[in-house]
């Protein structure tokens, strides 16, 4: 998809820009965008690099661990149909909580972790379960408490309050999760008065 | 009071972390390493896909492409108080994350981070996800071919954060 999508965008910007005659601009912008990209990429690796280093702290700590414990109400609400000691359990806290956040880099391989443990107890293969719908759903509806890398981002260009953004977004993050946990509940209770879904 | 909340939570979440490892009795700085270690690979895998995407967004950009995009959907977005500036990126938003980074550093750049536009296109990539790239690996992982009400779903979560972040941020100024 990004093969597509990547060339796609290359060969018609250069087509646009050929036919509205800026070719040079287009020249200009493309070896501009690669000197900023390096630039970015030297504060990601500042910023990035203190936030997971604190949050290995916290992991082998326990914090993790803790914060397991403590997700087990939230987990029973979200996946009813997983038991109480299944094995999709602590993946699925270490995901949220690390989306919650913000370490996307710490989520996914736990995520990925979660979806192979909810696949081994789904009837047929190949057909996504309703656990795996809400986890997916519940994922891209962002569960970000902390943007970091926004606000990383907003002080490399000079924001006078790069910070600012963490009110309002954690209100547009409870808005999109609010409609994604809502959304899963109205179809776990659609298929099971139709008995399907597990 | 939002102000204050979102000086104090950083600071805080730290300084919790840090205070609960030296209670453990861990050896915090050395843990601190290790994870900082994994931080600096993640950093330096993505480089190729940021260096790679941002200089298409930049062809894209310069080409004049997205304001003609911007122009077609600017009637159908007036009638729904949508920014018009913001329509390029809410459609990459939906396909790739650092194409979408790119264009809100060039909306940073424009406008500046603090200008209503710059603080919806904040707000707006901390609500939302790369919708498609979460199902293609969640799913390709597990090899679900059915993904039933999945993308629905995530289309529904995105629309609201999106519409949440439009609301909040530019009714606020």
């Amino acid at each position: 998809m990004l093969n597509y999508l990547w060339s796609f965008m290359i060969l018609l910007g250069m087509l646009w820009g050929a036919a509205n005659g800026n070719l040079n601009e287009v020249t200009q912008g493309l070896l501009d965008s690669a000197k900023e990209a390096v630039t970015l990429g030297i504060t990601m690796l500042g910023i990035m690099s203190f936030w997971c280093g604190i949050l290995e702290v916290g992991t082998r700590a326990g914090l993790i661990d803790w914060l397991t414990g403590k997700m087990d109400p939230v987990l029973n609400f979200l996946f009813p149909e997983l038991e109480r000691n299944h094995p999709a359990r602590r993946p699925l806290a270490v995901n949220m909580t690390a989306n919650m956040l913000g370490v996307g880099m710490a989520a996914t391989p736990a995520g990925l972790e979660a979806m192979e443990k909810l696949a081994v107890s789904r009837q047929e293969p190949g057909v996504a379960t309703n656990s795996m719908c809400t986890f997916l759903i519940l994922n891209i509806s962002s569960l970000q408490l902390i943007p970091v890398t926004m606000i990383a981002y907003r002080s490399q260009y000079g924001s006078v309050n790069p910070a600012a953004v963490l009110g309002p977004a954690l209100m547009a993050t409870a808005c999109s999760t609010l409609a994604a946990i809502v959304f899963c509940k109205c179809m776990d209770w659609i298929h099971r008065k139709k008995g399907v879904g597990l | 009071m939002i102000l204050w909340l979102s000086q104090i939570i950083i600071p805080l979440a730290v300084c919790y972390i840090i205070g609960f490892g030296l209670l453990s009795k861990r050896p915090v700085f050395e843990d601190f390493l290790e994870g900082a270690k994994t931080g600096m690979k993640t950093v330096a895998g993505v480089m190729p896909t940021l260096i790679g995407l941002m200089c298409a967004v930049g062809v894209l950009r310069t080409s004049g492409f997205l304001e003609a995009a911007g122009n077609w959907l600017a009637g159908p977005a007036a009638f729904l108080h949508f920014p018009s500036e913001l329509i390029p990126l809410t459609l990459i938003r939906l396909v790739s994350n650092s194409a979408a980074t790119g264009l809100v550093l060039d909306i940073f750049g424009r406008f500046g981070p603090d200008s209503p536009l710059g603080m919806c296109a904040s707000v707006m990539m901390s609500s939302t996800e790369t919708v498609l790239y979460c199902l293609s690996i969640y799913f390709g992982s597990v090899k679900i071919k059915k993904t039933r009400y999945a993308l629905p779903g995530a289309l529904i979560a995105t629309a609201f954060g999106i519409m949440a972040s439009i609301w909040l941020t530019m009714g606020m100024v």
